[in-house]
C-alpha cells in the first residue's frame, strides 16, 4: 500500500477547496459564527472541524476516505485491521474487552492495570483475575507480569476469557508478550494489550516488540502520546484472523459518538504517514536523544536514570528506551517534588512523577535544546535543593480478596465510612497509590487490615492517592451490608495468589 | 533595480537597508546564515532573518559587552563568552594584556566559518593565542564548571530560536555555579522599548536576581538594533559596578575606544523612566 498518501486528510482538503455550503451541523459555519473560537484556534482549524458527510466518509460505517485510511493504518502497523477511535485510548481498552468478554466471564489482568480496563469490567461486568506484576526492589516501580506468573493464573482459570497486558506500563517496561500470547492461545484465551505508552514500538529500530508482531489479537494504541495526532485519537488494532473485524465495529459502535471530530481523525492519518514514511529515521533520533539524556543525567550524580540494564528477561522482559524515567532518592528529593520544581521555577513540565521516581516522556517533537534545559535544570535542582539520600519505602504486593464482581459492587447501594474504621468492608470504590501505581483496593474487594494500612501509611507519607469519591481521603465507599447480592458467578476462582 | 534588505523589528514595524551585494546565503544545522553587503552599514551578517552586527556601528555593542565588566574589575583573568562567534566580543577582551584565559563556546560553528572568511574585522578577535573556540551549547557548556570564571558574556541571540535555554533560570544557575567569588555575569538584554523583546528581558532578569545579589542594566545605543536602544544586564556576587569602578587604573591602560570611556560608564547606569518602571514590575 502507498503510506505516502492520506486519504481523509486529502478528502478534507478537496472539501476545503470545493468551498462547500454548509446548511448542516456543526453550527460554527465553518468558524464564521464564532469569530472569537476561530481567532484563537486559527480559520484552517475550523473549517475542517465539519460533519460527516458523502465525500468524508462516515466513522460508523465507513465506506471510502476512513476505510481507506483505516486500511492504510493497518498496512502502518501490521494489523489485520485498525478502527480510529475518537474517544481516547479509554475508548479502544473498552472496546476490546467488551469485544472478546460479555457478563460473567472472567479476565485475567495485571494488578498495575490502567483504571481505564478495571472501569470496562464495570461496564460490562467481566471478572477479574488478577495477576501480581512485581515490584523493583530498588527503583520502587511495578513490572510486567512474569510469564510463569501468568501461565498459573491460566492453569487455575482454564474458562478465563482473556488475558490483558500491558506493553509497555508507564516506566517503559515491557513483558515476555511472545511467551505470554502463546500461553494464552494455548488455553484458548485472547490476548489484549494495553499499547496506550507503545506506539512507537512499531515503528523503530532496537525498540521491545510490538504486541500484535508479538501474537496479540487486539491493541489499544495511543497515536497521541508518542505517535503525534491530537490528544484524544487512538487506534483499536485486531491481530490475526479470528476476532471478526465487522464485530468490533458494532461493539465500538455501541458507545463511540455518531459525531466522530475530523479534526481528530485527520490527525491519526497524517501522524500515520509521517510514522509509516520516517518514523523509522525520527526514533532513531529519538532514542539516541533519550540515550543522551540519561548519560548526562546519570552523570550529574545522585540521579539514577535507568534504562535497559534492568531488564532481568522475568518480570522485565525489556524496556522502552524513550521513557526517561529517573530514580530521585538519592538526591533526598521524591519523584514528585522534582516534577513540581520543575514545573514552577524551570517552566518544564514533565509527565509523572512519584515518591522514588519522575518521567519524561521523549517524542518525535523533541529537540535537543529543551533536552539541555532539561538536564541543566535537573543539575540545578540537586544543587540547590538536593539533600542526603532517602531510602525506599518497602512496598510488598497485597494480594486482593475479590468478593464481588467490580460491577455488582459499583451499582449496589452503598454508604461512606471513614476511612479509618472500613476494616472488612467491601470497597466500592477504587483507591490507586503511587508508588507503585498498582490499586490498594478495587470496586469488589474486601478492604483488608493489610491495605488498610498501606493506604494509610500511603497518605501519611504524602504518596499520590487517587481514585477515591472524597478526594480528601477521609471517607470511602464501601457496599452497604445486608443486601441480597449474588454469590461470586460459578467457577470463578477470584482469589488467585500467583 | 535596487536591493533591499528588511527586517521586522515587530509585526508592524520594518527596518530596512539598501544591499551593494548579497555575499553569502547559508544553512548551518542550527540556523540561517546570511552575510550582505551595504552602503550605510558596511558588510553584515544575520541569523534567521535579524541582523547581528554591522561593520560600521558594531564597536558600540561589542566596547559596551567587554570594557564595562572589565573596567568594574580589573582583575579578572578567566573569561567566558557564550555566543559571539563573530570574534568581536572576544576582540575586545583580548585587548587586555592581565586576562589569561579566553573559552569561546558557540553551538554554531558555521557562525565563526563564516565570519572568519566574510567578517575579519570582528574575526580577528579569534587569532588571540589565549582564545579557545568550543562548539558546543552554552547550556551544555556550563554545567561542568565550578568556582572557575571571573568573567561570563553572554552575547547571544535573541530568546527565541537557539539562543532560547541562555535566557533561563537554569543557565543563570549554572553561570553563578561556575564564576569565582567576585564573579560577573553579562548579557545581551534586548531592548526595552518593543513589548516582545521587553517582556523577554523582564523575564530573564527576574530568573537572574534568583541568583545575584548585585543586578544592574545599562545602555547603548546602537543604530541597527530593534528600537536602537538596547539593553546590558550586569550581575555579580560582589562587585558594584558603578561605586567599585577604579576609573583611573583603567584609563592608565590606554586602551582606545570609540564608544566606551569611564565617564559614560556611570551614565550607561542612569535609565530612562519608563525603564526604570519596567524594571521595578518585572511582571
Amino acid at each position: 500500500m502507498n503510506q505516502n498518501s492520506a486519504p481523509l486528510h486529502e478528502a478534507l482538503e478537496r472539501y476545503r477547496g470545493n468551498r462547500v455550503v454548509p446548511f448542516d451541523v456543526p453550527g460554527h459555519k465553518q468558524g464564521r459564527g464564532t469569530p472569537e473560537l476561530t481567532k484563537f484556534l486559527g480559520k484552517q482549524c475550523l473549517s475542517v472541524d465539519v460533519n460527516s458527510m458523502k465525500p468524508l466518509d462516515n466513522l460508523s460505517y465507513p465506506t471510502s476516505a476512513i476505510r481507506d485510511a483505516e486500511a492504510l493504518a493497518a498496512d502502518a502497523f501490521g494489523a489485520h485491521s485498525a478502527f480510529f477511535m475518537v474517544g481516547g485510548t479509554t475508548s479502544a481498552v473498552q472496546a476490546m474487552i467488551m469485544s472478546v468478554c460479555k457478563s460473567g466471564d472472567s479476565i485475567i489482568i495485571p494488578r498495575n492495570v490502567h483504571k481505564s480496563a478495571i472501569n470496562a469490567l464495570i461496564l460490562c461486568g467481566v471478572n477479574p483475575i488478577y495477576v501480581d506484576p512485581g515490584v523493583h526492589s530498588n527503583l520502587g516501580i511495578s513490572l510486567g507480569m512474569s510469564p510463569s506468573g501468568v501461565e498459573a493464573a491460566i492453569r487455575a482459570n482454564p474458562s478465563a476469557r482473556a488475558v490483558f497486558v500491558n506493553n509497555p506500563t508507564y516506566y517503559g517496561i515491557c513483558p515476555d508478550m511472545e511467551r505470554i500470547a502463546s500461553a494464552a492461545h494455548a488455553a484458548g484465551m485472547a490476548v489484549l494489550a494495553d499499547e496506550a505508552h507503545g506506539t512507537h514500538f512499531y515503528f523503530g529500530d532496537g525498540l521491545p516488540p510490538p504486541a500484535i508482531r508479538a501474537g496479540a489479537d487486539m491493541s489499544a494504541i495511543s497515536m497521541h502520546k508518542t505517535g503525534g495526532s491530537l490528544t484524544q485519537s487512538s487506534l483499536l488494532l485486531t491481530g490475526g484472523g479470528k476476532i471478526s473485524p465487522d464485530y468490533v465495529r458494532t461493539i465500538i459502535n455501541l458507545t463511540q459518538t455518531t459525531s466522530a471530530s475530523y479534526l481528530l481523525m485527520s490527525s491519526i492519518d497524517i501522524a500515520r504517514k509521517a510514522l509509516a514514511t520516517g518514523g523509522r529515521e525520527r526514533l532513531r533520533e529519538v532514542r539516541a536523544l533519550a540515550e543522551y539524556a540519561r548519560n548526562e543525567i546519570n552523570g550529574i550524580g545522585g540521579y539514577y536514570a535507568f534504562s535497559g540494564e534492568i531488564i532481568n528477561g522475568h518480570d522485565i522482559a525489556d524496556f522502552d528506551g524513550t521513557k526517561l524515567s529517573v530514580h530521585t532518592l538519592k538526591i533526598g528529593l521524591a519523584g514528585v517534588e522534582v516534577y513540581d520544581i520543575l514545573r514552577d521555577r524551570y517552566g518544564i513540565q514533565i509527565e509523572f512523577g512519584d515518591m522514588s521516581n519522575c518521567l519524561a516522556i521523549i517524542s518525535v517533537g523533541d529537540t535537543h535544546y529543551n533536552i539541555e534545559r532539561l538536564v541543566s535544570s535537573l543539575s540545578e535542582i540537586k544543587r540547590l535543593d538536593g539533600k542526603a539520600g532517602r531510602s525506599l519505602w518497602e512496598q510488598e504486593y497485597i494480594p486482593p480478596v475479590v468478593k464481588l464482581s467490580p460491577r455488582e459492587a459499583f451499582y449496589a447501594e452503598r454508604e461512606a465510612l471513614p476511612l479509618a474504621s472500613s476494616c472488612g468492608q467491601i470497597s466500592s470504590e477504587f483507591i490507586m497509590c503511587y508508588p507503585p501505581g498498582i490499586p490498594l483496593v478495587a470496586p469488589g474487594e474486601l478492604i483488608t487490615r493489610d491495605a488498610l494500612d498501606h493506604i494509610l501509611y500511603a497518605k501519611k507519607k504524602g504518596s499520590l492517592i487517587m481514585g477515591p469519591q472524597d478526594m480528601t481521603l477521609e471517607n470511602i465507599f464501601v457496599v452497604k451490608q445486608d443486601q441480597n447480592l449474588g454469590a461470586p458467578p460459578q467457577g470463578f476462582d477470584p482469589v488467585f495468589q500467583g | 533595480m535596487e536591493l533591499w534588505y528588511t527586517e521586522e523589528h515587530t509585526p508592524n514595524v520594518r527596518f530596512s537597508i539598501k544591499i551593494k551585494e548579497q555575499i553569502l546565503s547559508v544553512k548551518s544545522p542550527f540556523q540561517q546564515i546570511d552575510v550582505f553587503d551595504s552602503e550605510e552599514f558596511g558588510r553584515f551578517f544575520t541569523l534567521d532573518g535579524a541582523i547581528m552586527l554591522t561593520q560600521h556601528d558594531e564597536f558600540i555593542y561589542h566596547e559596551m559587552i567587554a570594557h564595562v565588566p572589565m573596567a568594574a574589575n580589573p582583575s579578572i583573568r578567566s573569561v567566558l563568552v557564550i555566543g559571539g562567534g563573530d570574534g568581536g566580543t572576544v576582540r575586545e577582551i583580548a585587548r587586555y594584556r592581565a586576562v589569561e584565559r579566553v573559552d569561546l563556546v558557540d553551538i554554531d560553528k558555521m557562525v565563526v566559518d563564516v565570519c572568519r572568511e566574510h567578517l575579519p574585522f570582528t574575526a580577528i578577535g579569534l587569532e588571540d593565542g589565549r582564545v579557545r573556540l568550543h562548539f558546543e551549547d552554552g547550556l551544555k557548556y556550563i554545567r561542568r564548571f565550578a568556582d572557575f570564571y571571573d568573567l561570563i558574556i553572554v552575547d547571544s541571540t535573541d530568546p527565541f530560536g537557539p539562543g532560547e535555554g541562555l535566557f533561563t533560570s537554569e543557565f543563570y544557575g549554572n553561570c553563578f555555579k561556575a564564576l569565582t567569588e567576585r564573579g560577573i555575569l553579562v548579557n545581551q538584554h534586548e531592548n526595552p522599548y518593543y513589548e516582545n523583546y521587553s517582556r523577554a528581558m523582564r523575564r530573564a532578569r527576574a530568573h537572574i536576581k534568583e541568583f545575584f545579589p548585585i543586578c544592574r542594566v545599562y545602555q547603548a545605543h546602537i543604530p541597527t538594533y530593534p528600537s536602537g536602544h538596547w539593553l546590558f544586564g550586569f550581575a555579580s556576587k560582589k562587585i558594584d559596578p558603578v561605586a567599585d569602578i577604579d576609573a583611573a587604573a583603567w584609563n592608565a591602560l590606554g586602551i582606545e575606544t570609540r564608544y566606551y570611556n569611564t565617564d559614560l560608564h556611570a551614565g550607561a547606569f542612569m535609565l530612562p523612566s519608563y525603564v526604570r518602571q519596567q524594571l521595578e514590575n518585572p511582571s
